[in-house]
């Protein structure tokens, strides 16, 4: 009995995933627990395994198209299996849309047919159509991307209802919308379709542009499109809901970083040489920013009121400072957590984050890695920027943007001297911190980053 | 009168409704090997060779052709005989008389003569008597008009069927599975009916409907009664008939609960709950289908003799709570 290889759920909310590579082909021999594929998520890649040992054919799964979750993306036969060997029980319904004897240019779909069943669709009964019929692929497979699954009763009430099933989220297998799913949408106001089109989700007011209204802007073949990958849509997704949901406002304070910068250099050549494969080297490598992570943890101790986040029943309070950092990455960008930032050493967090940074590149975090948090850090130093304002990353309350540290000129007792500054401004989501709150946690932060021996006890 | 509804076992009741007949009609007779002095090959008609003498409760040689013709031609020409196979898989042997002879004759002469032959075919797996002598071959007969075909799950229809059977003018198969022989239940006295083509709701629910036959009927109540403590609320159809088959009742339940699972014994491809399955599909009932339908029928193979085996190839009571909790709570 051949195995199903599925599109797994990897992520929390995932319902679809893109598989942006397989790394074997049809018909190559795989071992259980072997690298199938890699699936990208929102928010990382995540390499998926065999589930069993045998023979890989019937690869539908196509590299960079979404897939649902659940939906078969390939079939593992055991060695010598004949593919109409067997018929699994569980296999899923056959793509009723898809005629398969319709005549020749006239597939009523435009999603490319797999290779089995474009040759029954576009050709009638072939000379071989006793195996392809009784072949998992030809019930299995990808359905058009018109096709909603739904059952026959989740249907009718829709009919009946005038509802959109396109617009409702399945919660059956593979996605499959079954009655519960249509009694929500009702009961819950969902999009009632006045006629067969797909209602357009709610927007919020103004409306937005839409994509043939921006292109009209511009000259034909002036530019290229991109499609959206799935961490951009999240980016795009979380700020629009971060900065039209969260009363923002923002605090600015320069702190001096001179003997930040000197403890630092002094930390740093004290450090012990460790052996490693590539010889031996320091045993860590301190970062401005590992200090800033630390600071914000320690400031967030010292002020607990404002490590908090906001649900509409209550106050969150951490208990805990978990530090976002957010990482710019080829394409966007991910705020990995340093968790309990304040009860780490400052080397702990610098090799922590250089292992966070590494696989954020190769985007091969773990969810559990970049979700949550309680506040996040953003420094934008390096490029030389002197000051910004970030934007929250819900469920945060805070987030601080760091600018970089340059010799300014600053006046002491009436006296002109020079001094390294560093900008640091802090967004707060008001909901959860009102502005005295906000303006001692930045004090805190400023008094351990001007300091900042502070941070070693 | 009626105190304690009196209990038979399955056999029991089966002899009950042929002694009646029997004694009512003297049309009435029994056919079949072994059914005289030895008594049947599970004892099903016992001493009656004593009552009725050998006129009425025949012994036939070692040929079901033989034996099947004999009562064919015997109920044309206006007997009411009753044909007993040692076991169901040597329907095989008396196909022609049953297929070709007693399906048709009423037709192809016009109506002018019928064919009230009953046939009892002890049935099933489950007595460690192997592969040519534990099939479910119903679903054979059930494919083949001008038959009647049908599975009484109870005592009470062992007897009430069995004596529809005698009265009705066509030729009815009756499939016995033999685990079921002592099994014990109510019977009333006399003589009743139960009705040819009328499947029963043996257990009311809104969550599942599974249709079972035979002996499936109490592995699916059995399970119903697991499944009841999980908060799935599982309605049990006894479809009795395999044709003509009972297509309102189970319109009407699935229509109810929106689920069906089909459990039978016999081979799941082209079985009995795949016809089932596939008439839900036709029917109006579709529209009311919130999950696949799923059949639970017996393995793709020949029964094996190891006792484990056999009991591996036919679903049993986990089978059928697993294929219900995943149809419930939306695992298929």
């Amino acid at each position: 009995m051949p195995v199903e290889v599925i599109l797994p759920k990897v992520d929390m909310d995932m319902a679809t995933g893109r598989i942006s590579r397989w790394h074997v082909e049809e018909g190559a021999a795989v071992e259980k627990g072997d690298l199938l594929f890699e699936i990208e998520t929102d928010k990382a890649a995540m390499e998926i395994d065999a589930p069993a040992s045998g023979v890989i054919r019937d690869i539908s799964g196509k590299e960079g198209v979404e897939i649902p979750v659940g939906e078969a993306v390939a079939w593992i036969y055991e060695e010598g299996e004949p593919p109409e060997a067997a018929f699994p029980s569980a296999s899923p319904e056959p793509p009723l849309l898809t005629p398969p004897l319709k005549g020749e240019g006239d597939s009523g779909t435009s999603a490319p047919p797999s290779p089995l069943r474009g040759g029954v669709r576009g050709g009638g009964p072939s000379k071989d159509s006793q195996s392809i019929f009784n072949h998992p692929a030809t019930v299995g497979g990808i359905p058009p991307s018109s096709a909603v699954r739904a059952s026959p009763l989740a249907r009718r009430i829709a009919r009946e209802a005038g509802i959109d099933l396109a617009a409702v989220a399945g919660s059956g297998p593979r996605g499959r919308v079954v009655k519960a799913d249509v009694e929500a949408a009702l009961s819950g106001g969902a999009a009632k379709a006045p006629a067969a089109k797909a209602p357009e989700a709610p927007a919020p007011a103004p409306k937005p542009m839409s994509d043939d209204q921006v292109l009209k802007l511009f000259e034909e073949g002036s530019y290229e499109l991109v499609p959206h990958d799935g961490m951009r849509k999240t980016i795009a997704r979380r700020l629009v809901e971060a900065k039209s949901t969260i009363p923002h406002f923002y605090l600015t304070l320069d702190c001096e970083i001179d003997a930040l910068l000197a403890l630092r250099k002094q930390l740093n050549e004290a450090a012990p040489l460790v052996k490693t494969e590539d010889g031996e080297k320091p045993a860590y490598k301190l970062s401005v920013n590992d200090f800033i992570i630390k600071a914000m943890a320690m400031a967030l101790v010292a002020v607990p009121e404002a490590n908090a986040s906001w649900t509409e029943s209550a106050m969150v309070k951490h208990r805990h400072a978990d530090v976002g950092v957010a990482v710019a990455i080829p394409g966007g960008l991910i705020t990995p957590i340093v968790r309990r930032a304040e009860e780490k050493t400052l080397s702990a967090i610098s090799n922590e984050m250089k292992d966070l940074a590494a696989r954020a590149r190769s985007r091969k975090l773990k969810p559990e890695e970049y979700q949550g948090g309680t506040t996040a850090v953003s420094n934008l130093g390096m490029y030389g920027i002197k000051h910004f304002s970030a934007v929250i990353n819900p469920p945060h309350a805070t987030i601080l943007a760091v600018g970089a540290g340059e010799e300014r000129a600053v006046v002491k007792n009436g006296e002109i001297k020079a001094a390294t500054i560093m900008s640091a401004t802090l967004s707060t989501d008001h909901r959860a911190v009102d502005g005295a709150l906000g303006a001692e946690l930045l004090s805190a932060f400023k008094r351990l980053v001007e300091k900042p021996f502070g941070m070693l006890v | 009168m009626d105190a304690q509804p009196r209990e038979l076992s399955y056999a029991q009741a089966i002899q009950e409704a042929m002694v009646l007949a029997m004694e009512a009609d003297e049309r009435v007779f029994l056919m079949g090997e072994d059914i005289g002095i030895y008594g049947g090959a599970f004892q099903v008609t016992g001493d009656l060779v004593h009552r009725f003498g050998e006129e009425r409760v025949m012994d036939t040689p070692i040929s079901e052709l033989g034996g099947a013709g004999v009562a064919v031609g015997a109920a044309v020409t206006g007997m009411r005989p009753i044909f007993e196979f040692q076991f169901s898989d040597f329907a095989t042997l008396a196909m022609e008389q049953i297929v070709n002879q007693a399906a048709k004759m009423r037709f192809m002469l016009g109506g002018a003569v019928s064919v009230p032959v009953v046939m009892r075919f002890p049935a099933g797996s489950g007595t460690g008597a192997a592969a040519q002598h534990s099939q479910s071959l119903e679903a054979w007969l059930g494919h083949v008009p001008g038959l009647k075909v049908v599975q009484p799950a109870t005592p009470h229809d062992a007897k009430g069927m069995l004596l529809a059977a005698i009265d009705d003018p066509d030729p009815v198969m009756i499939f016995e599975h033999k685990l079921l022989y002592k099994m014990k239940g109510p019977v009333p006295e006399g003589h009743y009916t139960v009705p040819i083509g009328k499947a029963e709701i043996r257990r009311e629910g809104r969550d599942l409907t599974i249709v079972a036959t035979s002996i499936m009927v109490h592995k699916a109540l059995e399970a119903a009664q697991t499944l009841e403590g999980e908060g799935i609320d599982v309605e049990v159809i006894d479809l009795r008939t395999v044709r003509p088959m009972d297509r309102e009742t189970v319109v009407d339940s699935v229509r109810k609960t929106s689920r069906l699972l089909c459990v039978y014994e016999g081979v799941k491809t082209l079985g009995v709950g795949a016809e089932v399955s596939a008439m839900i599909a036709e029917s109006e009932a579709f529209d009311f289908l919130d999950a696949p339908i799923v059949r639970l029928g017996g393995a793709e193979t020949p029964i094996p003799y190891n006792p484990e085996l056999e009991k591996a190839t036919v679903p049993q009571v986990p089978d059928v709570l697993r294929a219900a909790r995943d149809l419930v709570k939306g695992a298929r």
